[in-house]
């Protein structure tokens, strides 16, 4: 009995230390785990969150980048609405998004349509592949591709010219009334491979038994699409909508390379603003302002799509 | 859950406790100008190993060439100095030199462009260092003419372009004119254009034989600035120009200015200069001059060898004299100006360096290079054909205080002004009133800002 009973007392005492023990292991457990994320915490805070930060903070200054700033208030946002470069810089932006967003989806849907009832397509792949390209090309060999393309003898003149469209030819990117779409255009040439190549995706984890019986009730192409593939392609599209909306509000990289905002100020975009005005021009409170309306507007709108996500997927 | 809020909260923590950190002070702090060293030596080869980093500018055709051969000669006669030398375009010095100045590492000597925007903010923030005592050891002041010596100059606290601080000297002699093809003009039967009535009346005659009159791509945007500088030049003259870049008068409305801006949207109306310029880059439009398929060209004397290179002997240079004037004015001035800065480390040998590149040995460095110096060696002559041109030129325009600054140095912003409103200008897009009334904008409220 005795025995028995230091037996389990000695038991006791060790199921004692041990959830002791245990609880001491898991804090050092969570401190080491802490350890794993110091050097991604430290990159992300020195390259990331410290310098985001640090532009809000200069978005309230008059600054020209080298001297002493002085404490500008809220005027730099201010200016944003009042000055007239810088708010049609926005709205520059939201013609892009159309062209680099929407466009495309409604594009790549079409495609989608069409080439989801071609399986069988021979070289299918070669043609997914020629499709996606644009993706894989560095963002300054597409500019300078589309710069020539656009340029008086270019491609798309010559083409005009040799079908008697003489009238329709001009300079694309130094015309006010072309520039701004003929940048879009580029970017609609962009996307369309990169929001197919996802929709594809999508349509091949459609079970092909409800094509099937969707086709045996004697469904027409276009309520198949309607009743089939769209529905379940709305994760893609929301992921579609997402990445070409995101990167058509950061756009600089084409117009940087294009027309620098020309002619006038026909295509300048937030992002190039923000580029210029720090670099350029000595402006760094204005720039960084228009950088932080800017990433809040992205945040928003990036939020707002993450809504369209369908609940499942989450 | 729980977890969850104690790492919101954390998180808030910090951003906040970065955010207060940060807002302690203003950015750019007060950055004193560094308290000028004792005196000064030119004692380059006791100085020890050195390596000096310079960034410049001067990749044109000819002038790249000359920069080496000097930067050679240098190191030959100095042994102990190594030099670094990072070239990059102008459009690139422009945007990071700020960068580079503002760093705890900046290079020794560097080429800053004159006016407001460079050079001014670069004083203002401390970042470039007075030449005056060394110009009392090379005695730069004569060897350069004064008008050149002011564009390098600027208060001690940066606000007074022209005033009595050197910080720099120049290299080349820049004018920006009219490149013509005497082939073209001589099959038109007609004159190198000596005024701006006369350039219009060549301009009509080659439209009328089917070729195009003026070249002129402006993708890049500063080609504008040269296209409205030398035509406002011909117009208003140098005294109102000058005073009105340096903020001493006058205003981008008056009407002289008005009538420059009329006379470049009637060229591009009446097709003189290329159709949506805006949308045609710099090269091409000279390409396509140098191709002999346009009678005139606008551009600086920097493009010098590159366009005698093509064209040779049927290449030409002139300027514009104003109406009822003997002598020409119009845009230019000196190439960038070479700068110590308040970093350097070595600033006696980057003085030495700075006089060595740009003495009278080096003005002859650039003449075989086939470049225009600053100042042109006493009794010189220059050889037949463009260099006569263009060097004849540059003594006429220097001699009779005929130069007129480059119209970006008037405001920090001008630049995107003036590029912006001229593209707006030859498309149409404004009037020429209203072209001014966008220029004046800018002008004003950076001279109430003063």
């Amino acid at each position: 009995m005795t025995v028995t009973a230091r037996v389990r007392s000695s038991e006791l005492r060790q199921t004692g230390t041990v959830t002791k023990n245990r609880a001491r292991r898991r804090r050092i457990d969570a401190w080491k785990a802490f350890l794993y994320v110091v050097p991604a915490l430290a990159f992300s805070l020195t390259f990331l969150i410290v310098p985001t930060f640090q532009t809000a903070w200069y978005s309230f200054y008059n600054w020209n980048g080298l001297s002493a700033a002085t404490w500008a208030g809220v005027q730099n946002y201010v200016n944003i609405v009042q000055d007239e470069k810088l708010r049609d810089s926005f709205l520059h932006v939201g013609v892009l998004v159309v062209f680099y967003s929407f466009i495309p989806i409604v594009i790549a849907l079409l495609l989608t349509m069409v080439i989801s009832r071609a399986h069988a397509l021979r070289g299918m792949s070669f043609y997914r592949t020629v499709l996606f390209l644009p993706q894989v090309i560095a963002s300054v060999v597409v500019a300078t591709t589309w710069l020539s393309i656009y340029s008086p003898n270019g491609l798309l003149n010559t083409a005009l010219r040799g079908v008697g469209l003489d009238s329709l030819t001009k300079v694309w990117l130094g015309d006010f009334s072309t520039a701004l779409v003929s940048v879009g255009f580029v970017g609609t040439w962009l996307n369309v491979g990169l929001c197919l190549v996802l929709f594809l995706s999508g349509v091949g984890n459609v079970q092909p038994e409800l094509f099937e019986a969707a086709r045996l009730d004697g469904a027409s192409s276009l309520q198949e699409f309607f009743g089939i593939t769209l529905p379940a392609l709305r994760g893609q599209i929301t992921v579609a909508l997402t990445l070409t909306v995101v990167s058509s509000l950061k756009t600089f990289d084409l117009v940087y390379i294009t027309t620098r905002g020309g002619p006038g100020d026909a295509t300048t975009v937030p992002a190039y603003e923000a580029y210029n005005r720090a670099f350029n021009s000595g402006q760094v409170g204005s720039a960084a302002s228009v950088a932080v309306v800017l990433t809040i507007g992205i945040l928003i709108i990036t939020a707002l799509i993450g809504r369209l996500q369908p609940k499942e997927t989450e | 859950m729980a977890r969850k809020t104690r790492i919101w909260t954390g998180s808030i923590a910090l951003s906040v406790a970065v955010a207060l950190s940060l807002s302690a002070c203003a950015p750019g702090g007060t950055a004193a100008p560094a308290a000028s060293s004792g005196p000064v030596s030119t004692d380059v080869a006791s100085a020890g190993p050195v390596t000096l980093t310079v960034w410049d500018q001067n990749t044109d055709e000819g002038i790249t060439d000359a920069q080496e051969a000097l930067n050679a000669a240098f190191t030959k006669k100095y042994p102990n100095v190594t030099i670094n030398r990072v070239t990059q375009s102008f459009a690139d010095l422009k945007t990071t030199l700020k960068l580079a100045l503002s760093g705890d590492n900046p290079p020794d000597v560097i080429q800053a462009n004159q006016g407001y925007p460079d050079m001014g903010a670069f004083v203002q923030g401390g970042l470039i260092r007075s030449l005056n005592d060394y110009n009392d050891v090379y005695k730069w002041s004569s060897y350069y003419p004064e008008s050149l010596l002011k564009i390098n100059s600027f208060s001690a606290d940066g606000k007074k372009w022209q005033g009595d601080n050197l910080y720099g000297i120049s290299q080349t002699g820049e004018v920006v004119g009219v490149y013509y093809n005497k082939k073209i003009l001589t099959q038109l039967g007609v004159a190198a254009p000596t005024s701006l009535a006369s350039l219009e009346t060549d301009m009509a005659a080659a439209k009328s034989a089917g070729i195009l009159p003026m070249a002129y791509g402006d993708i890049e945007k500063s080609p504008g600035i040269h296209l409205f500088g030398i035509v406002q030049a011909s117009l208003a003259g140098a005294d109102a120009v000058n005073k009105l870049v340096t903020g001493q008068g006058g205003a981008w409305t008056d009407d002289v200015s008005v009538k420059a801006a009329t006379t470049i949207q009637n060229w591009s109306d009446e097709g003189y200069i290329t159709k949506g310029a805006s949308g045609i880059s710099r090269d091409d439009a000279l390409a396509q001059f140098e191709a002999g398929k346009s009678a005139f060209y606008v551009v600086g004397t920097w493009k010098q060898a590159a366009i005698s290179a093509t064209l040779g002997a049927d290449a030409g240079f002139t300027t514009l004299i104003p109406a009822g004037g003997t002598t020409p004015v119009t845009t230019g001035g000196e190439g960038l100006a070479w700068a110590v800065t308040t970093g350097s480390k070595h600033p006696d040998v980057s003085a030495a360096y700075i006089d060595f590149i740009n003495n009278a040995d080096a003005a002859q460095t650039f003449i075989d290079k086939k470049s225009l110096p600053s100042v042109i060696p006493a009794g010189y002559t220059p050889t037949a054909g463009l260099e006569t041109d263009v060097f004849k030129t540059y003594g006429a325009v220097t001699a009779s205080g005929g130069l007129v600054p480059y119209l970006d140095y008037s405001t920090p912003t001008f630049y995107d002004t003036l590029t912006s409103a001229v593209q707006q200008l030859t498309d149409d897009q404004v009037t020429p009133k209203a072209f001014t009334e966008i220029l004046q904008k800018d002008y004003s409220s950076f001279l109430s800002s003063k």
